[in-house]
């Protein structure tokens, strides 16, 4: 239990409220497969940092929003997102520690899980089976991972959010 | 919560959610607004002269069309009642705007500024100004999505425009490409014919463009030709769409038994 007041609640939420702007933001045609998923990343980032406060239920509710505002089946990607908070908060102390190029692996198979739930999910549906430029944006988003991570430990440590 | 989702008990909680985000659609759509109140206020004169005399003249060509259409139109209602047959020409039509928002890469679905506040319902037909974009698929108050005749999961029934024969256009998930499966070798259909809604499904009012047949492979070993075709609709350019509501709906149209010949699509044209 933490008994500091919790600070920097907005800083979190307007996090999120970037990472969704981005995930619809009209893009040309041509990089619109290169799109990392972007609250991913921001929900990994925020396990990481503050586990006791970003946890299953964010990420739950993270993948709701999601599906609503890309018009995906409802729960496909909050399913997900579930499951890689947990694992993000399950392992929070280990992942700390990696060195940032370690922390991005770990992140490009955290990215994978969730494109490969989210293709289960497609195939139970009998969607379409996409084509491989579908797992592109897992590894656009461990390249970015880095600087996701600098840029939140910043404004973490800016706003003090704890 | 797939299954819930599945029987549409879920369309409910997605439509409120989707009004609590929608500040989120605002904000993105954005850039192009400002960009476009921009031109629009900055606009030149000579400019606004031109595009003025370009409208006028296009008003007029389109003018003398109706006349023709006019005429065709009394003709073929006379022709109908000769036959006895269903005559179902006026729709009312409404016009909304494509907000610019990305979805989900995989599927081809737009987002549109009218909703259930308008009178949009699920499964109504989406057209552009040349021929038919898609179908509603989510209702929420004030936006909606529609799914694109090129979705993989989209079918449409159609008719060749020159001679009748029916079948059913796929979406292929490429946003220039239907394809016509179960077609036999010796179908009729050549290259550059007009496919045109056939209004079979009870969904799509009959008689609107839809595509242009632009391959016809006959290879002797299938059972069936291998037929593509392209959307006359600019799926991937459209800045407005148009939402039918056909007034003589489906209670008037009797689906033609397999037997007998379809029949002959009439020019129909939205009544605003």
């Amino acid at each position: 239990m933490n008994l500091t007041p919790q600070r920097g609640g907005v800083v979190i939420l307007l996090s999120f409220l970037l990472a969704f702007i981005l995930t619809v933001m009209p893009l040309p045609e041509w990089v619109r497969f290169y799109r990392p998923q972007w609250s991913t990343l921001v929900l990994i980032y925020w396990t990481l940092a503050s586990p006791q406060r970003v946890g299953v239920g964010i990420g739950w509710a993270t993948g709701i929003v999601i599906d609503v505002i890309t018009g995906t089946l409802l729960g496909q990607h909050a399913l997900a997102m579930s499951l890689i908070a947990f694992i993000a908060q399950k392992m929070h102390q280990r992942l700390r520690l990696f060195p940032l190029w370690q922390q991005s692996l770990t992140v490009l198979v955290l990215l994978l899980i969730e494109k490969l739930l989210s293709l289960w999910v497609m195939g139970a549906l009998s969607q379409h089976v996409p084509s491989l430029t579908f797992w592109i944006p897992p590894i656009v988003g461990m390249l970015l991972w880095p600087w996701i991570f600098i840029i939140l430990r910043d404004l973490r440590r800016k706003f003090q959010v704890s | 919560m797939v299954v819930d989702h599945r029987q549409n008990h879920l369309e409910g909680i997605r439509s409120i959610l989707a009004v609590a985000l929608s500040p989120l659609n605002v904000i993105i759509n954005l850039p192009r607004s400002t960009g476009e109140w921009i031109s629009e206020t900055f606009a030149t004169r000579s400019m606004l002269q031109q595009q003025n005399q370009a409208l006028k003249k296009e008003n007029l060509l389109l003018q003398v069309r109706q006349q023709k259409l006019d005429s065709l139109r009394s003709e073929n209602m006379r022709l109908r009642n000769l036959l006895d047959s269903a005559v179902k020409i006026k729709d009312r039509v409404l016009i909304a705007e494509v907000i610019a928002v990305d979805l989900d890469p995989y599927r081809h679905q737009v987002l549109i500024n009218k909703g259930s506040s308008s009178g949009i319902f699920i499964g109504q037909p989406a057209l552009d100004a040349s021929a038919v974009m898609g179908q509603v698929t989510h209702v929420n108050p004030f936006s909606s999505t529609v799914l694109l005749i090129t979705d993989a999961s989209h079918g449409l029934p159609v008719q060749v425009n020159r001679n009748g024969v029916r079948t059913v256009a796929l979406g292929t998930g490429q946003i220039d490409r239907l394809e016509l499966p179960h077609l036999p070798n010796n179908a009729d259909i050549e290259v550059g014919d007009l496919l045109v809604t056939s209004g079979l499904g009870g969904r799509f009012p009959p008689g609107y463009p839809v595509a242009e047949v632009t391959s016809v492979t006959r290879n002797p070993g299938q059972p069936f030709a291998s037929i593509l075709a392209q959307p006359k609709a600019k799926l991937d350019q459209a800045r407005e769409t148009l939402l039918v509501w056909t007034l003589d709906s489906i209670q008037g149209y009797e689906p033609p038994d397999d037997a007998t010949k379809a029949p002959e699509n009439n020019a129909e044209e939205p009544q605003p």
